[in-house]
């Protein structure tokens, strides 16, 4: 298993994936750097420290959905070919005809892939938010918590990506994958136009879509996680519920305990799929 | 448990509408330098997938080391003392060859203070010593398949599995396997060679068994299977045609 995840770390490193993505999120970093440094001066007269930083939280939460949707992508885009490559090449014989169970070929790219992606997340998470301390003097309430929200929607993603790869070719695992994903977050916000409405019909399509792939509902606790409290106690209206860059409450507790269970869950279901797969 | 290093009852393999294998039953004696053989497409690669827990069989049983296929457990287990070369050999090719050597060290288990005297020796045998450190992907076909034989060869495996070994391999590299194999005779290990090419069979082979469209025609020690005024082509083109 083991064996496994280093190669997922070896393979990263030497395609150059990893070196890519340092340097993009460099880019990134500094551009939106260079963006949160002109708040200040967004009218000709200036704005004072408090609205630079209730502008500079607001930006933070368009910041974070950039890298949310980054490592979706990332997630959906090294797991779907990770199986699906190796058997098809040939490559996946060689290994598997080894003492070596299915499950642990497949949990050692699972947490492989976890690896390089909680990597990403640390590196390219941290270093935003130390530029934007360092630039506009702004901090986000509960910087922590909207990490472990976001690498749990990497997660999840990571882990259907994964499941699909021990059936699908990458090309078509993928799709799926960020098909669902898109459907999610649209769904995320249909729930949110029925809570505004007070529509118990369309509420429960946003809940049901949030059970079945929880990305979106992560999401929503990360950007609860970046909004400051008085910003919530300030927004109401049927508009901000149904806004995806808002959110007034955390994820419930259950909700976070199915996330995790669907993780396992959805796993459950690639080691079965494999088990049964010929190569 | 058969103490035989292979035995098959009536194996049998469908892809649907399509049979790979029908009731594949032989016996590979440990020791011997087993030839299976049979054209494209008999069910040589299908019976082997079958026999290293690749593929699942439809019917029927196999042991391989004395461990049966269905035995989860056993079954990985007993591939411990296995070799295989694929007849479809790709590697990483973003390790070196000595990487990839030290990848199937630590899948088999290898004690680690043995890693460096396998991996050197085993790439002094195919010939590789001096690519040692470049990666895969720079590799000739042939030299994949010179690694991939490495890969098989590692842990000194009481069964070593050659899928078509000689495909990608200049006349010099179908000498050096035949040396291989030779070397492993001598060293008691059984070898399983899946071929086409009978010559090559001929001249490393003691027991042979051909198949065609997944049946064994004829099986037995080579001496017995070639009659004096006749060649292993002779024989087997007499079999599949006579077959058809």
């Amino acid at each position: 298993m083991i064996v496994i995840a280093r190669l997922v770390l070896v393979e990263a490193a030497r395609r150059r994936l990893v070196l890519a993505v340092i340097v993009l999120t460099l880019l990134a970093v500094a551009l939106t750097a260079w963006g949160f440094s002109r708040i200040p001066t967004l009218t000709p007269r200036g704005l004072p420290p408090d609205q630079v930083r209730l502008v500079a939280s607001q930006l933070v939460i368009l910041v974070a959905f950039m890298f949310s949707f980054v490592l979706a992508l990332s997630a959906v885009f090294v797991a779907a070919p990770s199986v699906s490559g190796e058997t098809e090449s040939g490559i996946a014989l060689a290994v598997l005809a080894r003492p070596i169970s299915r499950a642990s070929y497949l949990v050692g790219k699972w947490l492989g892939l976890a690896a390089l992606l909680l990597l990403y997340a640390t590196g390219s998470i941290a270093l935003e938010l130390i530029a934007v301390s360092l630039v506009v003097d702004y901090q986000p309430p509960r910087p922590l918590e909207a990490f472990a929200y976001l690498y749990g929607e990497t997660l999840i993603l990571l882990t259907l990506a994964l499941a699909l790869s021990t059936r699908a070719s990458g090309m078509v695992g993928g799709v799926i994958a960020l098909v669902l994903f898109g459907m999610a977050w649209m769904g995320g916000i249909v729930g949110g136009i029925g809570q505004a409405f007070d529509n118990e019909v369309v509420t429960h399509v946003g809940t049901v879509t949030r059970l079945v792939l929880p990305t979106d509902g992560l999401w929503r606790g990360a950007v609860w996680s970046l909004e400051p409290a008085l910003f919530i106690a300030a927004a109401r209206g049927p508009a901000v519920a149904a806004n995806p860059f808002f959110a007034s409450v955390p994820p419930p507790a259950p909700f976070l305990v199915w996330s995790a269970l669907w993780i396992a869950a959805v796993l459950a279901l690639g080691l079965w799929s494999f088990s049964r797969r010929e190569v | 448990m058969s103490d035989a290093a292979v035995e098959t009852v009536d194996l049998a393999k469908r892809y649907g509408r399509i049979t790979a294998l029908v009731g594949l039953t032989m016996r590979v004696e440990r020791g011997s330098i087993f030839g299976f053989l049979g054209p494209n497409g008999a069910g040589k690669t299908t019976a082997v997938k079958l026999l290293l827990g690749l593929a699942r069989p439809t019917s029927g049983d196999a042991t391989v080391l004395g461990a049966r296929i269905y035995d989860g457990r056993a079954h990985r287990e007993s591939r411990r003392r296995v070799g295989y070369l694929p007849e479809l050999f790709r590697y990483q090719g973003w390790l070196t060859a000595r990487e990839v050597l030290a990848a199937h060290c630590a899948l088999l288990g290898l004690d680690r203070a043995r890693w460096d005297a396998a991996i050197g020796g085993t790439l002094v045998t195919v010939g590789l010593a001096s690519r040692a450190d470049d990666r895969v992907q720079t590799f000739s076909k042939g030299m994949q398949q010179r690694l991939g034989l490495g890969v098989a060869l590692l842990g000194e495996p009481e069964l070593v599995v050659l899928d078509e070994p000689t495909s990608a391999l200049d006349p010099v590299g179908r000498r050096d396997v035949r040396e291989i194999i030779h070397a492993l005779k001598a060293r008691g290990t059984t070898v399983f060679l899946n071929s086409h090419l009978l010559s090559e069979v001929e001249r490393v082979c003691d027991q042979v068994a051909i198949v065609n469209e997944g049946r064994v025609l004829a099986s037995g020690p080579l001496a017995e299977m070639v009659g004096p005024a006749e060649t292993l082509e002779d024989r087997f083109i007499a079999l599949v045609e006579g077959a058809r």
